[in-house]
């Protein structure tokens, strides 16, 4: 045992204490013929330098944004993280501590997730905020869970096919064998249709899936949205870019319901996908049915203002199976880190992000259609960080190729989202993007000539 | 000498004008920005956000850290949770650039360092279940109960048979009910017996045609091997259904006995508990499952296969549950657990289990002594005691000597869980205390359950708040720093 504490002669004395001779005699409980009668098949132990190097060599093997210019996004994003964030999430304090059920020795923790349900009620102009969802995509299923929980309304769920395709997927996965009706509203040119949704939406929606920036990026007109959802009393949920709220309208001032969110982008790395932060607010009319872990203020028996978990009867450790939700460990360390971010970067520092993604993501977008090769789709829809680009010559994947020689992660391709787009790629374009990378790729993608070989092989 | 301003909220620090963050200029050719957004779309200004210095923001979190008790800086015998010391050296590498930082829609031929080891971890977590099949995508423990349980029900709908029941013994985790009512199916509870295992005449009466599933956790939240498990397991299978193990508590019995050798269909684990990854205040955790090679077609897509000398994703999976989570899962704690299972191998890993036993059967032979616990002599790697006896007697109850032990430096342990004991106090010591922590927790309880009552109703005395007033939190709930009456 790696992490070892008791020397041989704190088992002997433990052992009499307990009575029995060894420690095999413990496990007498378990019946012989269920005990696995030889060693564990897995690797031999290693030391930490031995570790080490295997990890390096395996790091060694992938092409990081840490030596490769990344414009991939699609609902993780190459953001700056300040170091602050890190220096202080990495408190063993924070960072090694549990869920706070015992208020007198968590105010730490449960101060910081109070300030992040304000912060996130302040970021989206909702009235309240729980402590934090997995991710983007559960946070969304659990939204469309407490919409069809909350009120009167019929189960139609209508998700307009702008949204991230594997959020949809977890929606089918959610809701797809319980019977409940999935309605996908296919989209024109990258963005709702209006007078499509229109006639969809009626008096058995029970609520109308957005999301803004929308998948291809582009940005789509959710107060028009939201009219529609509420003349039919349908309940709007809007999936949001928490940085583009730098610049954009947020989905409290739009009318939606229920806003979720994938909150990686808020000071946290990509991770190869995960653990990230979903980011779940909402109207007050929800308060008693949110999913997961909230705080709340009160005061303790000297009078000190102080914060513990509160409304746990909505929860699964009260209420079993007539919970709200199943959730139990959520992403404490990731809201925050959120927090952190968002205290760090203030109104200024947010609105400066979301600018410079903005400026040059639209640079880019010029720049790359500069190449021949490349023209713009659903080009006139307007759009904050990403872009979808057809290949005319429909080789995505030689040009991505060439984009990595160059080390360049160039584009996520369609294709394999929508079989119909195999000619297309999602651009994005975040702060930490400079010009000479834009140009680069720009280079990269004019340099290449038909079926994907270069001028410079 | 406690700094005052660390109960102050970022907005009643916050001043206008304060700045942390320096961007760079825009390097590229700028346009107003209205000509690149219509103003429709624009915000009239940025959201209300806290304005502070760098400085402002080290010192706010720094001082709120303090106010924690941690595995890093205290015991933390909190039952069920397993709160075992996180290698610092996990943490250094799994952000080392080239994990840290990978985009989730990277190309295969870029990733295939961590498509190996993720690869490479679906087949440890298959060996040391003795089930075949790993999906790694769900992102806590009740995230693959809940993927689980739908692998079932498509399982089911594959094979032609409506079955709705799920069962769940009365000590179970209120995730187990919750997640099979989020599955759809009607979650029925079987008693336990008076030793703490399920109670067999119940568990027969409910067992009907219509089983599903039935979800256990063994050892059991009681920290006690059901020794029926075999029986139980084949009498639900010969009914048709599955059975599902809660894998809360695999640190007991890591290489020492296998849920698919003991008849469990699908398991999940809980690699932030057993494997050693940082609780983070409550998440991020990570919940793998495996599966029986007949799930497989059910499980989450994409899992990670190997052709040749390469790793792939595979997508392909016709008869999959679909996705439960965006990506690939909680990758970062996944790495964690990796690491932590090979700096131990396969003797490593028994001993961690041999020792979290010994630890915490040497507690109950010394507080049995003072505290009754009802449920056994033995135990696996926890125990619930009770404190029924000391209310009646004197009016003290679990949460009392929870509370106190907390004026001692001592986290608390889970108190009035599993629902099943009167007064409960579950203790989980894990294998990373030395016989000495032990000792001091063991004197420390025993001093507590001589004090005065009143003390211990008061308590905790020395912490930075006392006892908060829970139902006036719940009954005007104030869940914002400006929005307090609702």
């Amino acid at each position: 045992m790696t992490y070892l504490y008791n020397t041989p002669d704190d088992q002997a004395a433990m052992l009499k204490s307990i009575g029995v001779e060894t420690i095999e005699d413990l496990f007498a409980t378990i019946p012989s013929e269920l005990r696995l009668q030889r060693d564990l098949n897995l690797p031999p132990k290693m030391g930490e330098l031995e570790l080490t190097q295997h990890l390096s060599a395996l790091a060694a093997k992938n092409a990081s944004p840490a030596t490769h210019a990344c414009f991939l996004g699609g609902g993780s994003y190459d953001h700056f993280v300040p170091a602050v964030v890190d220096a202080l999430a990495s408190r063993g304090e924070f960072y090694t501590s549990y869920t706070p059920y015992q208020p007198e020795v968590s105010q730490g923790n449960l101060q910081a997730m109070f300030e992040y349900q304000t912060l996130i009620c302040d970021l989206t102009g909702m009235d309240l905020s729980n402590a934090s969802l997995y991710d983007g995509g559960s946070a969304l299923a659990e939204a469309v869970i407490m919409a069809l929980n909350t009120g009167k309304r019929g189960e139609k769920v209508v998700v307009l096919g702008t949204v991230h395709p594997e959020y949809r997927q977890i929606l089918q996965t959610y809701f797809g064998h319980l019977g409940i009706e999935i309605i996908e509203v296919p989209c024109v040119e990258g963005v709702a249709d209006l007078a499509k949704l229109e006639a969809t939406v009626d008096a058995s929606t029970n609520c109308v899936v957005v999301q803004s920036p929308n998948f291809f990026g582009a940005i789509e007109d959710v107060a028009a949205i939201a009219e529609i959802a509420h003349k039919n009393d349908a309940v709007v949920i809007q999936s949001f870019d928490p940085i583009s709220l730098g610049l954009l309208k947020r989905p409290g001032d739009l009318g939606a319901d229920i806003a979720v969110a994938e909150g990686h982008s808020l000071g946290s790395p990509m991770q190869y996908g995960g653990p990230y932060l979903g980011i779940m607010a909402c109207n007050e009319q929800f308060v008693r049915r949110l999913p997961g872990r909230i705080v709340g203020q009160t005061e303790d028996r000297r009078g000190n203002r102080c914060w513990v978990l509160t409304l746990q009867t909505r929860e699964q450790h009260i209420r079993r199976e007539k919970a709200t939700s199943n959730i139990c460990t959520n992403q404490g360390l990731f809201a925050l880190r959120a927090s952190i971010y968002l205290a760090l970067l203030g109104p200024g520092g947010l609105k400066e992000a979301a600018t410079l993604c903005a400026q040059k993501a639209h640079y880019a977008q010029s720049k790359l259609t500069e190449a021949e090769r490349l023209e713009p789709v659903f080009g006139n829809n307007p759009f904050f960080k990403e872009f979808v680009l057809r290949d005319t010559q429909g080789n995505v994947d030689g040009l991505l190729a060439e984009a990595r020689e160059a080390g360049i992660l160039g584009g996520v391709p369609l294709g394999q989202f929508f079989p119909e787009m195999d000619d297309c790629l999602l651009v994005c374009v975040t702060e930490k993007r400079t010009k000479s990378e834009i140009d680069a790729l720009a280079r990269t993608f004019s340099l290449i000539h038909s079926g994907g070989s270069t001028i410079h092989a | 000498m406690r700094n005052q301003q660390a109960t102050q909220l970022l907005s009643e620090l916050s001043r206008p004008g304060r700045v942390a963050v320096t961007w760079p200029a825009c390097d590229v050719p700028e346009q107003p920005i209205e000509d690149l957004i219509p103003g429709n779309f624009l915000a009239e200004q940025a959201p209300r956000l806290p304005e502070l210095t760098e400085g402002e923001v080290v010192r706010h979190y720094t001082n709120l850290s303090t106010k924690n008790m941690s595995v890093d800086t205290h015991y933390y015998p909190l039952g069920s949770c397993t709160m075992k010391y996180n290698p610092k050296r996990n943490e250094r590498l799994a952000s080392l650039p080239g994990i840290v930082d990978l985009h989730p829609y990277q190309d295969e031929s870029t990733i295939q360092g961590m498509l190996q080891l993720l690869y490479e971890l679906q087949g440890i977590f298959s060996e040391i279940s003795g089930l075949p099949a790993c999906s790694l995508q769900p992102a806590a423990g009740a995230h693959g109960e809940l993927a689980a349980l739908m692998v079932a029900a498509k399982y089911f709908k594959s094979i032609g048979e409506d079955r709705k029941v799920v069962l769940a013994p009365d000590s179970s985790h209120g995730t187990n009910p919750a997640s099979a009512q989020m599955a759809g199916f009607k979650a029925v509870s079987i008693k336990s017996d008076p030793n703490g295992g399920v109670d067999m005449e119940d568990f027969h009466k409910k067992l009907t045609d219509d089983i599903a599933v039935l979800m256990i956790t063994n050892p059991s939240t009681l920290g006690l091997f059901e020794k029926n498990i075999r029986e139980i397991a084949d009498a639900v299978h010969a009914k048709g259904g599955l059975v599902y193990l809660d894998g809360a508590n695999m640190n007991a019995i890591l290489g020492i006995t296998r849920p698919g050798d003991f008849g469990a269909d699908m398991m999940h684990y809980n690699p932030h508990k057993t494997f050693s990854g940082p609780h983070g205040g409550g998440g991020p955790g990570a919940g793998p499952i495996c599966v029986t090679d007949k799930l497989e077609p059910f499980l989450p897509s994409p899992v990670v296969a190997k052709e040749g000398e390469t790793y792939k994703l595979v997508f392909d999976r016709p008869n999959s549950i679909g996705r439960v989570r965006s990506f690939f899962g909680n990758v970062g704690v996944l790495v964690r657990a990796y690491c932590y299972i090979l700096s131990h191998g396969p003797d490593g890993l028994r001993e961690v289990s041999e020792n979290a036993v010994l630890n915490a059967n040497y507690l109950l032979s010394k507080i049995k002594h003072f505290l009754p616990v009802p449920r056994g002599e033995r135990c696996m790697h926890e125990f619930v005691a009770s404190a029924a006896k000391l209310k009646q007697e004197r009016g003290i109850t679990a949460m009392d000597i929870g509370k106190r032990l907390l004026d001692y430096g001592f986290h608390a342990p889970t108190v009035y869980f599993p629902l099943t004991v009167p007064e409960a106090i579950m203790v989980e010591p894990t294998e990373t205390e030395s016989k000495e922590t032990l000792d001091a927790f063991v004197q420390t309880l025993f001093k507590i359950t001589e004090e005065d009552a009143e003390l211990l109703h008061d308590a905790p005395h020395s912490t930075p708040i006392s006892r908060p007033n829970e139902v006036q939190a719940a009954r005007s709930p104030c869940l914002r720093a400006d929005f307090c009456d609702m």
